[in-house]
């Protein structure tokens, strides 16, 4: 089947939707975009495509009369099976990686007992990894690297401990091999990945029945329709590195406009928080853009702050907006300056202020920094629609609401849980009008 | 004939001939002392080069300097010499990259040095910054300062008042202060030859500027543009090389309509033009070619800015007049565009954008000019609304290099010029630039 696909590489993360030629969206990918579009491009997509056979397998499951439940119940299972290979596969391959690093001079002395040890290392990780994709499973990420690496710390400090060497030569190892590993481009066997899931996901349902067979079947012939990329379109800050010619690129503003079109058609106002840029765009009834304004030299306020932010705190990024949640008071904060923003929150702690009203603070700051953004761009007009990394910030967006509603009145704010996607799905549209239209 | 290497088009008469003006200039400046020669340091807007000819005095003007140490790469050095002494990283940018200059011995652009002026000729006061620019020059070298107070053009028009009160002060403070600076007898028949010359060039210029009407417009007016005000902005008007220039300037324009052909880049010749759009505001310097590049690289030429009216809005009739010499130099001081008001302003961006066949504005907006700035924001709005046709914005500043991001530049220039390429796809806007093939059109005065 025709496929058209649009790729956003942002400075955080690359994302990548999968339209079919209804523009109805057949899959989404992300990943991290490690200052290596290339492989991240490579990477989003292909989990797009992971992700389009899902839509696939679900289209051709259609058709058989599963109990109450059962047929979410085994896309989740055969969904955390697959994920389960995956990471088994890139464990080997980190295993074989790390074995290759651990030669020379530095570890002549040791290197029996490195061998041993990640050897042991290994073979725990492995051990553990059904437990990570079982159901109900929490994961702080979903990136390998995040992954894979919170274990081998915990895993790795211990086994050196009692192996007697210095946790650092371990952790060296590790440093060196986890960004090979991470920008090879996935290997090609999904088919056999996706069978190997299938067995798996039925052993772990015997509710399936008599209904395996069936089931087998279906996915296996969803499995076989071949998925031609017709049209790729590219936007975002690396979009220029994309080996594509000038009509497979558009500016993310046009993308984040149209994509906030499809998904909301009512929307005339975008705002985008990203990684390195706010955006505001203003749109008319067909998702054409009218007017932007974006922030100017400086990424002050945008996403990489809060990053930063979380980072002098030791928390993860999705940790902050629920602790700003927390806060009774909200400490005035004015620069938002991301050099700054460490020294502005160490100088604040000093003076004896509660974590979370400074990042309470720091939210409002963000914001207010958008709603100059945005009255620049010629306002908030109904309906507004809030896209970018920021969106999925809880603190964010409830402080956002009250200054939309404070400065513009009643106004129908979308934020749609997949808004992170917004720039790919437009780009994603401007592939398909390329070849459809 | 349509791809003609950069190694040619270096060769094109009049950039030779500007090229041997302008450091014929730098020359003068380096041996003025030498040769007993007194120097009047003035600046562009509202510019008295006619009276500064009749005076035999040197011309040294400190804008250009900080603009030609721009493109040079000069200039981020200069501001960090002069923020080290104190002044703030908000402040004028040309300010800081002369005062810099100034610090690190003085030697110009062309790595010459450069005179201590003799007088400081402060002949327009619509930048307010130019006042406190002198007297930070003036604690320097404690020469001389003449200052012409030009009243700004609130209402939108100049009255009679305005003008005699200009007159008047040529009369008792420029005129004499200028004799005295030079031991020159002011002579006024030999004003009016000069500003005779200088009208002959203005109508040259004036054409030259209106060439941008056909389609392919053969020029470029804002990054090309720059180059084309450089004779008639600074030392040369009144002289008859800059008469000479906008001779040789205007037959290879003539020749590139002819030959339907499009503006001359740094790359060659610029194949199709596909946006057609007007430009408000400076601008960058210091990635200048940079900045160019990203126009040209997508096919978009500007058909008309307004910093190519800084230093006199000619397109609007006015000329120097050797029959009412001092009034008439009254009126180019009142009549630049920044003495405009935000009104007048819009009224002639407005008037661009249609007489040009524009597909919209788009406004550089100078980090450090606030001069310029201000209200910019207003004139976007109002020109979307009067014209239907897109607007935007970009930010960048003069001399600093640190304020010049190509990623953000680029990508706004690049969402701008894709939203008309949107808006032209689904019938809003109909496309202002020339399809490929068209004849171009007969729209010269």
């Amino acid at each position: 089947m025709r496929t058209f696909i649009g790729i956003d590489l942002g400075s955080t993360t690359t994302k990548a939707v999968v339209m079919d030629e209804n523009s109805a969206i057949l899959g989404r990918g992300i990943t991290n975009s490690r200052s290596n579009y290339d492989t991240a491009t490579r990477v989003a997509k292909h989990e797009a495509l992971i992700d389009t056979r899902f839509t696939l397998f679900r289209r051709g499951l259609g058709a058989i009369a599963f109990g109450a439940g059962l047929l979410e119940q085994f896309l989740a299972e055969l969904e955390r099976a697959f994920r389960l290979e995956q990471y088994l596969e890139q464990i080997g391959d980190l295993e074989r990686v790390c074995g290759d690093n651990a030669q020379g001079e530095r570890f002549r002395d040791v290197q029996g007992k490195i061998r041993d040890a990640l050897a042991e290392v290994f073979a725990q990780l492995r051990k553990d990894a059904p437990a990570l994709f079982a159901k109900g499973a929490k994961r702080k990420s979903d990136f390998f690297r995040d992954i894979a690496g919170s274990r081998f710390m915990a895993i790795g400090e211990e086994v050196a401990g009692r192996y007697k060497f210095p946790f650092d030569l371990l952790l060296n190892i590790y440093d060196r091999s986890i960004i090979e590993v991470e920008n090879r481009p996935p290997a090609d066997d999904e088919s056999g990945k996706l069978l190997r899931a299938l067995d798996r996901a039925i052993g772990f349902m015997p509710s399936l029945a008599g209904q395996s067979a069936d089931v087998a079947q279906a996915v296996r012939a969803s499995l076989a329709i071949p998925l031609e990329e017709t049209y790729v379109v590219g936007t975002g800050y690396g979009r220029v590195t994309l080996p594509f010619s000038k009509e497979h690129i558009r500016s993310e503003i046009l993308c984040h406009g149209l994509g906030a079109h499809l998904m909301y058609p009512e929307t005339r106002t975008v705002l985008d928080i990203g990684g390195q840029d706010t955006k505001a765009i203003q749109v008319d009834a067909a998702g054409i853009v009218e007017n932007f304004q974006m922030n100017d030299r400086c990424a002050a306020g945008c996403g990489r702050y809060l990053g930063y932010i979380a980072d002098e705190m030791n928390l993860g990024l999705h940790e902050l907006g629920p602790l700003a949640m927390q806060a009774t008071r909200t400490v005035r904060i004015n620069s938002t300056c991301t050099v700054f923003a460490g020294a502005e929150l160490r100088d604040r702690l000093a003076l004896g202020e509660k974590r979370e009203d400074i990042i309470a603070g720091l939210h409002r700051a963000i914001i207010l920094r958008a709603m100059s953004i945005l009255s620049r761009s010629g306002g908030v007009k109904d309906q507004f629609t809030f896209t970018g990394g920021v969106a999925k910030n809880e603190a964010a967006v409830t402080e956002l609401r009250k200054l939309i509603e404070e400065n513009y009145g009643k106004v129908a704010i979308n934020i749609n849980p997949d808004s992170i996607y917004t720039g790919a799905l437009g780009a994603a549209e401007f592939a398909r009008r390329a070849v459809v239209h | 004939m349509n791809a003609r290497a950069p190694k040619e088009v270096v060769k094109e008469a009049s950039m030779l001939k500007q090229k041997e003006m302008i450091s014929g200039n730098y020359a003068k400046l380096a041996s003025a002392k030498e040769q007993g020669r007194k120097v009047v340091s003035t600046f562009v807007p509202g510019n008295l080069n006619e009276l500064i000819m009749c005076f035999d005095l040197v011309n040294n003007l400190p804008e250009i300097n900080a603009i030609q140490n721009g493109m040079r790469k000069k200039t981020g050095g200069y501001i960090m010499e002069a923020e080290k002494r104190g002044h703030s990283e908000d402040v004028c940018t040309y300010v800081k990259a002369d005062l810099g200059m100034i610090a690190k011995g003085n030697l110009g652009p062309d790595g010459h040095p450069l005179p201590a002026p003799d007088a400081l000729l402060l002949s327009y006061t619509g930048c307010f910054t130019f006042m406190k620019w002198f007297e930070l020059v003036r604690e320097q070298y404690k020469c001389e300062t003449l200052m012409l107070h030009v009243p700004y053009e609130g209402d939108g028009h100049a009255t009679k008042n305005m003008r005699d009160y200009i007159v008047k002060q040529l009369k008792e403070v420029i005129i004499p202060g200028l004799e005295r600076v030079s031991g020159v007898k002011f002579d006024i028949d030999r004003l009016r030859e000069i500003l005779r010359e200088s009208a002959k060039a203005e109508s040259h210029f004036v054409w030259v500027l209106q060439s941008a009407k056909n389609k392919p417009s053969p020029i470029d007016a804002y990054f090309g543009g720059v180059y084309y005000v450089g004779p008639i902005f600074t030392a040369f008007r009144g002289t008859p090389d800059a008469t000479e220039y906008y001779r040789l300037l205007r037959g290879e324009i003539e020749q590139r309509i002819a030959n339907g052909q499009g503006p001359i880049t740094p790359d060659g010749e610029m194949k199709e033009e596909k946006y057609r759009l007007v430009v408000e505001g400076p601008p960058n310097w210091t990635s200048f070619r940079d900045f160019w590049k990203m126009f040209y690289d997508e096919g978009a030429v500007v058909v008309a800015s307004t910093y190519t009216k800084v230093g006199g809005v000619y397109d609007l009739g006015f000329r120097h007049d050797p029959d009412h010499p001092l009034e008439s130099l009254a009126d180019y001081c009142l009549g630049c565009y920044t003495n405009r008001n935000l009104p007048s302003r819009i009224d002639l961006i407005e008037k661009y954008v249609n007489e040009y066949e524009a597909d919209g504005l788009l406004i550089n907006s100078i980090k450090s000019c606030n001069s310029f700035s201000a209200g910019q924001l207003l004139i976007l709005r109002e020109i979307e609304r009067r014209t239907g046709r897109p607007a935007a914005f970009i930010e960048t500043d003069l001399v600093d290099p640190r304020y010049f991001s190509p990623a953000n530049v680029k990508n706004r220039l690049e969402s701008y010029l894709q939203m008309i390429e949107q808006k032209r796809r689904s019938g809003i806007a109909p496309p202002a630039a020339a399809m490929p093939g068209a004849a171009p059109a007969a729209a010269m005065q």
